[in-house]
């Protein structure tokens, strides 16, 4: 099981809660699963292709998917997947 | 019992003197050549020789290691007119330094030969005491009070980042600083930006911020612009500051200020907050990463609300700002490490920093292999949320 961190903009679909558990051998899967206890969640962090969205980062414990196997990164069991989306504010 | 002169001859005996005309090509081209001020402080403060490091005669063997390592590193020491130069390169001979010359006729010779010399910048005794805290630190010392003091950083937004941003950069004594906001202040603003104050609602932001930081420091030159930044304006803005502090409220800026600062070669140092989170990470002048390889592209305007839609824990931009004058500093001082290649992410309610790691994209538009910098567009994109 891998620990997803929810950022402060998607809490609200995760009743607020920042950290879920979630099976799966890929951050695919993972996101499958996330998903699956929340659902909706999944279109938020991919685009209708699939996609991550290129506004949002997902880093599988503190690497970067886009510069590891993408969506097909693998993850083991405690492996922490964040979801960091880009915010602006500033004031 | 030797009198002075037969002990001054007996050691210019043992050392090797060099003269003006000898030394004098190491203005334009010091090598590895390390020249060596060794006279009294009220000396030094009336003039030296441009390069010329300023350590005196009686902290020279305490001091000499640091400054000069390697102990067959070329050296040249000068005294006023010759004589406590030679003293001192027998000293440094004695501690094993192998290339040593003493500055025959000293800064006397040297002027008197019409040779360019310069006068120091140097703390005011206010000044001395008003840094002490920082000269006592021997990775900043005086000379790296004087460097700060030289350097220019610019705040962009004159709120919730850059409120505390500013206000530590006027303490620690940074020379300049910019300050680009179009706004006035609110009192909705109060709960968070500390450069401004009841008695300054309506007024214009950059205003109500020099008006705090020339209280704190009124060394402080502060350079106002009244305006946002756009593609336009942005070169010029950004042209004179050594260091970037990004605190905008919206993308569409940070774009923009990420695409000027590469074309001009500016380190910038970029924090966002977002309720109760933060983001922090330095996108240096030169490599990368920079904004583009972590966000590629903005979140569409229904994704990115800003802070007055949203909500801010006032604290939050507090500690970010902080941080962000932290790094700023260190790169003035080129000091420690800083958060180039990382994004450091705060969680306020969890009191949780996680640091993840971010890379450079080769195919980056802005940064990637092979991209001329110099030929990078600047866009105005669509107002992508409501900002501020």
């Amino acid at each position: 099981m891998a620990n997803v961190r929810i950022p402060t903009p998607l809490r609200k679909l995760t009743e607020g809660k920042e950290e879920v558990t979630c099976a799966g051998a890929t951050v695919r899967a993972v996101l499958d699963d996330l998903d699956r206890q929340h659902p909706g969640i999944k279109a938020r962090i991919c685009d209708d292709s699939g996609a991550v969205r290129k506004f949002i980062n997902l880093f599988a414990n503190d690497e970067d998917i886009r510069f590891l196997q993408n969506l097909d990164t693998p993850v083991a069991d405690r492996d922490e997947l964040s979801i960091v989306p880009a915010i602006a504010g500033g004031r | 019992m030797p009198s002075y002169q037969s002990f001054l001859s007996a050691v210019k005996a043992e050392v090797k003197e060099t003269d003006v005309q000898a030394v004098k090509p190491l203005l334009d081209d010091p090598g590895r050549t390390v020249l060596v001020d060794i006279r009294e402080r009220d000396e030094w403060t009336q003039g030296y020789i441009p390069g010329a490091l300023w350590i005196s005669r009686g902290f020279l063997e305490s001091k000499i290691e640091d400054a000069v390592p390697d102990r067959d590193t070329p050296v040249v020491l000068y005294c006023a007119g010759g004589n406590r130069s030679a003293f001192a390169a027998k000293a440094l001979q004695q501690m094993g330094y192998t290339d040593v010359a003493s500055m025959a006729g000293g800064f006397t010779a040297w002027k008197r030969s019409g040779l360019p010399w310069k006068m120091p910048t140097v703390l005011t005794p206010e000044q001395s005491q008003r840094y002490s805290r920082h000269t006592l630190l021997p990775e900043i010392g005086e000379a790296g009070q004087i460097k700060l003091m030289e350097s220019s950083a610019l705040c962009i937004g004159a709120g919730g980042l850059g409120s505390p941003s500013s206000l530590y950069l006027a303490a620690a004594g940074v020379g300049t600083i910019g300050m680009i906001d179009d706004d006035v202040v609110d009192a909705s603003n109060l709960q968070r930006q500390i450069l401004h104050n009841l008695d300054r609602v309506g007024m214009a932001k950059v205003d109500s911020a020099e008006k705090t930081l020339r209280g704190l420091n009124p060394d402080l030159q502060v350079k106002k612009f009244q305006d946002r930044l756009t593609s336009d304006n942005v070169m010029e803005v950004l042209a004179p500051f050594d260091v970037i502090v990004d605190g905008a409220d919206n993308f569409q800026t940070r774009y923009l200020v990420n695409d000027a600062a590469l074309k001009l070669g500016k380190p910038v140092v970029h924090a966002s907050i977002f309720r109760f989170e933060g983001q922090i990470t330095v996108f240096p002048a030169e490599g990368g990463p920079c904004y583009r390889c972590l966000y590629p592209e903005p979140p569409p305007p229904e994704e990115a609300p800003s802070c007055s839609e949203a909500g801010v824990l006032g604290v939050l931009p507090g500690i970010m700002g902080v941080l962000q004058a932290t790094e700023t500093v260190k790169l003035m001082l080129g000091l420690g490490q800083t958060l180039a290649g990382r994004l450091l992410v705060y969680d306020a309610l969890k009191t949780k920093f996680r640091e993840l790691k971010l890379r450079r994209d080769p195919k980056c538009p802005t940064c990637g292999e092979g991209v001329d910098r110099s030929k990078i567009e600047l866009i105005d994109y669509v107002q992508f949320c409501a900002g501020g």
